[in-house]
């Protein structure tokens, strides 16, 4: 090699640069809240550099695990409603002409731009009792009167999916539309039924892009604080509306700190498994 | 015609040059903090321009952030002996934890007649009895209904634990916002004295759990409780007084009652900083703002409660009640989230809105 003309396109200098610029912004920042989540809380003002394991055993009761439940029990479910309605939606709109492909994609992308205020907002509204779908439901006489839908569970989770589901699309869309569609046409020709050939050969070819839309709605939706504020009972808030009470509210950045460590090791060792899962049969 | 206007301007030059002696020995203007936004404005239009008229003494307008952030930021400056602004406004919160860390400057009460007009709870000193603060501006916090799901006023704080308003009601999600406890005591437990130890709060959390069934929205967002209460989605609650009679002028189905056991009196107040080079010209503001004319102009312009006694302003019996009432107030114990602060949000998270 030595003395050849490099065959590489970039520079291996270019590769400094993402690992400055993640170091700078990614474990530098990393780093001080590891720092921050050890400080001594001061009650009178703010915190003080020490080691201090306090906010982490404040963190070990009962009520805190009731909450990290909530947490990924919310995240979980909003991802796997997700996954479970992008993936068909996906594969119908790869089987689309590219024009209408092209204006789906553009349509699902322009929801990404909507603040979670605005869906916050707009959702409580659709779900209300005084102005939502309860009074169509019961101009049309399916109920005996308007109800509200919101605050509830139900909400909650209906705004996580209208959060998550263009990523997902956005995650199956390339594997989805690079799928040979010979492998389905073998596979009905085989005598495979639709639903079979679905469940039996699209889904297993491709089992790491599902894992991968998965886990990236899951981690997506485990950071929101807004919409279960405006969506869920208090009973559903998650652990990141805790963390944000303490941060701004309580001014306990220690404690806010070690909420957001823990919440991050859980979702890293969740993460870890579900893509060894993924990996478990090699597809795709 | 020449001549008048002429003479008027030498006046009103004249004044310029002359009445800016104190500024001009100082060499800057006086920092006053307010918090950002609707406070500031208010006070940049209503207040500033008629202080430095009354007094030479010109105002820098400082916007201060929300929550504690203003404090520890002040608590910073001052170790490098710097003061980001002479008077500030502070929440009671941070107000005693300022206090606590002795950031605030004595004041010389001898300097400032006009503070006698205050009430004590509005007058905050060191344990060694020197004055360091005063109330700046407060409002309160009542019983709120729309007025087509309530033809009639509720009279009572009771009215948020009776079982007919099940999921009716917006209550704000913090015990150091909402003063749910102080609430609470006062209508169930003769006042506020049983807060003053733990077994007490966690008996007073007892009883206000109570309230969870009828409780639809533990609010943090202002905007979204109001605009809830407006269309009816969530008729009854607690809010601003001043805010709520600003809707209800506009037309909105909405009224906002004293409740017969009093409501929730919040408020600013007025701190120096100890790193200020500018005491004497503070002091000079804070005794300008304790008479009893501004603070009725403060009512009439901003909207909030007098800070001094109703007989000492003008203040027409309509506007008076637009901003507060003569029903004893609720006055939070705040020094109970200082001091157990961790403790009360633990037990606030486990036992209210967990």
């Amino acid at each position: 090699m030595s003395g050849a003309p490099s065959h590489t396109v970039a520079p291996r200098w270019l590769g400094l640069w993402p690992a400055v610029m993640l170091t700078l912004f990614f474990l530098a920042p990393f780093g001080i809240m590891l720092a921050v989540s050890v400080a001594k809380r001061d009650a009178s003002g703010f915190y003080e550099w020490g080691f201090d394991p306090g906010s982490y055993a404040r963190f070990m009761s009962a009520f805190f695990a009731k909450v990290m439940a909530v947490s990924l029990s919310v995240s979980l479910a909003a991802a796997a409603i997700c996954v479970a309605l992008a993936f068909p939606f996906t594969v119908f709109l790869a089987s689309l002409g590219h024009r209408m492909q092209t204006l789906v994609l553009v349509v699902l992308l322009s929801v990404l731009a909507l603040s979670e205020v605005i869906i916050g907002f707009s959702l409580s509204t659709l779900l209300s009792q005084t102005a939502g779908i309860g009074n169509l439901f019961h101009w049309l006489g399916l109920i005996d009167a308007p109800r509200a839908y919101t605050p509830s569970l139900f909400a909650l989770i209906t705004g996580l999916c209208y959060i998550g589901f263009p990523f997902a699309v956005l995650v199956l869309y390339p594997p989805v539309s690079r799928l040979d569609p010979e492998i389905v046409e073998a596979a009905r020709v085989m005598g495979a039924s639709g639903p079979s050939a679905f469940f039996g050969v699209i889904v297993p070819n491709l089992r790491g892009a599902i894992m991968g839309a998965f886990i990236l709605v899951f981690v997506f939706t485990l950071g929101s604080y807004l919409l279960p504020q405006l969506l869920g009972r208090s009973e559903h808030w998650t652990l990141s509306v805790h963390i944000t009470d303490q941060a701004v509210y309580q001014s306990n950045l220690p404690f806010a700190a070690a909420m957001s460590v823990f919440l991050m090791l859980v979702a890293l060792a969740l993460v870890g498994l579900a893509s060894l899962a993924g990996r478990d049969k090699g597809a795709a | 015609m020449q001549r008048r206007q002429l003479l008027k301007a030498s006046a009103a030059g004249f004044a310029v040059l002359s009445a800016p002696s104190i500024l001009r020995a100082q060499g800057t203007a006086l920092k006053v903090g307010t918090y950002g936004g609707y406070f500031q404005e208010s006070f940049d239009k209503h207040i500033y321009p008629d202080f430095t008229a009354a007094t030479g003494i010109a105002v820098e307008s400082i916007a201060e952030p929300t929550g504690e952030a203003w404090l520890v930021q002040l608590q910073q400056a001052a170790r490098a002996r710097q003061a980001p602004a002479d008077v500030s406004m502070m929440a009671q919160l941070t107000r005693i934890k300022g206090e606590r860390a002795e950031l605030w400057a004595k004041l010389d009460e001898a300097a400032m007649p006009n503070v006698e007009n205050l009430p004590d709870h509005f007058l905050h000193r060191y344990p060694d009895g020197a004055l360091y603060g005063t109330g700046a501006v407060s409002w309160y916090i009542t019983l709120v209904t729309n007025t087509e799901t309530y033809p009639e006023a509720p009279a009572s704080w009771q009215a948020l634990w009776d079982p007919a308003n099940a999921d009716k009601l917006g209550l704000m999600s913090l015990a150091t916002n909402s003063f749910l406890l102080e609430i609470t005591a006062t209508t169930f437990f003769d006042g506020t004295d049983i807060l003053k130890t733990e077994e007490g709060i966690l008996q007073v959390m007892d009883k206000l759990a109570e309230v969870k069934p009828n409780v639809r929205l533990w609010y943090r967002d202002e905007g979204q409780f109001q605009q809830s209460l407006e269309t009816g989605e969530i008729p009854m609650g607690q809010y601003y007084h001043d805010v709520t009679g600003l809707a209800a002028g506009q037309g909105k189905p909405v009224r906002s009652t004293f409740p017969e056991e009093g409501a929730v009196l919040d408020s600013g107040s007025w701190v120096v900083s100890k790193a200020s080079q500018a005491v004497e010209q503070s002091q000079i503001f804070i005794d300008y703002m304790a008479q009893p004319a501004i603070q009725a102009k403060l009512s009439r312009m901003v909207g909030t409660a007098p800070t001094v006694p109703r007989e000492l302003t003008d203040l027409t019996d309509e506007e008076f009640m637009a901003v507060s009432s003569d029903k004893a107030p609720i006055l939070p114990l705040y020094e109970n989230y200082v001091d157990r602060s961790d403790w009360v949000s633990q037990m606030w998270s486990e036992k209210i809105t967990g």
